[in-house]
């Protein structure tokens, strides 16, 4: 690495991930999808670079917001429902 | 070989998230009441021949995904629509947290996504083309990897990740269409 890239700009091209690269990889990084040692870059890069580290937490709350407020609540009557029609089924394979 | 006799004790423990799928996909309860119940039968029946020790959730998953295909959507009046529009990357950060330039800092963030309501996320999603919705149910909802979605909707996993990305895209453009329409959120000059 050249003394020019361990001093950049303070929005990026730290290491051999640039912003534009780190942006690419967010979801792939936070799905757990990249290499061991793709992470381990764009860790350096997140470890230099705020503008990126806010957008990687943004989208992360995101997710967490989506997956929280998309549940639904199984109906009382849906549980007996299904385990009707197992116990029903059951008693039909053994006759 | 699995036990038939265990298949409650092993199985019923996934219905809420099961649940919450059916009903992104079929966008009503009762339909949704249906699909569940039909998932579970066929699965009773099937569960012999699932190799315990793998994914049990990622295979009522299949089920639940093929059941909806052969079952609800030939129900359907209108085509489905396929595909969605291209959205930019990071589409909602630039319109609420990361516009002119700036950030409005950790907790404001937290605060401006805190407002999108459970009808607010549940009518982005339902407003994705459907395999599109399941793409994202099933890796942002559930946290499957690729490899897992890819199995469960029987398509390649660069499908998956084209999915994901574009999905990903069009609910966030979503979530922002409905926020403003509801007044949730603000525009905010780019």
């Amino acid at each position: 690495m050249t003394e020019e890239g361990r001093t950049g700009p303070p929005s990026g091209e730290w290491g051999v991930v640039d912003c534009e690269e780190s942006i690419h990889s967010l979801y792939h990084y936070l799905d757990g999808e990249l290499t061991e040692e793709r992470r381990r870059e764009l860790q350096t890069h997140l470890d230099h670079c705020a503008p990126c580290v806010a957008k990687y937490e943004f989208e992360a709350e995101l997710r967490r917001v989506i997956a929280d407020r998309c549940k639904d609540h199984v109906p009382d009557e849906l549980r007996r429902r299904v385990a009707n029609a197992i116990d029903h089924e059951r008693l039909k394979s053994q006759s | 070989m699995a036990d038939q006799e265990r298949f409650v004790d092993d199985a019923m423990e996934h219905m809420p998230s099961l649940y919450t799928a059916a009903m992104r996909m079929t966008r009503n309860s009762s339909d949704a009441e249906d699909l569940v119940q039909e998932t579970y039968l066929k699965a009773f029946r099937a569960y012999g021949g699932f190799e315990e020790g793998t994914n049990l959730k990622a295979w009522l998953y299949r089920i639940l995904t093929n059941t909806f295909i052969n079952t609800y959507r030939a129900k359907k009046r209108r085509p489905e629509e396929t595909d969605v529009e291209d959205v930019e990357d990071l589409y909602l950060y630039h319109r609420l947290v990361g516009y002119g330039g700036s950030s409005i800092g950790r907790s404001a963030e937290e605060e401006v996504l805190s407002r999108f309501t459970d009808e607010a996320v549940k009518a982005a999603i339902e407003s994705l083309p459907e395999s599109f919705r399941m793409t994202v149910l099933l890796a942002d909802v559930e946290g499957f990897s690729y490899k897992e979605i890819a199995e469960i909707m029987d398509v390649p996993v660069g499908t998956v990740m084209s999915r994901l990305h574009r999905g990903r895209g069009a609910l966030q453009k979503a979530l922002h269409d409905f926020g403003l329409e509801r007044g949730l959120v603000e525009a905010k000059p780019l």
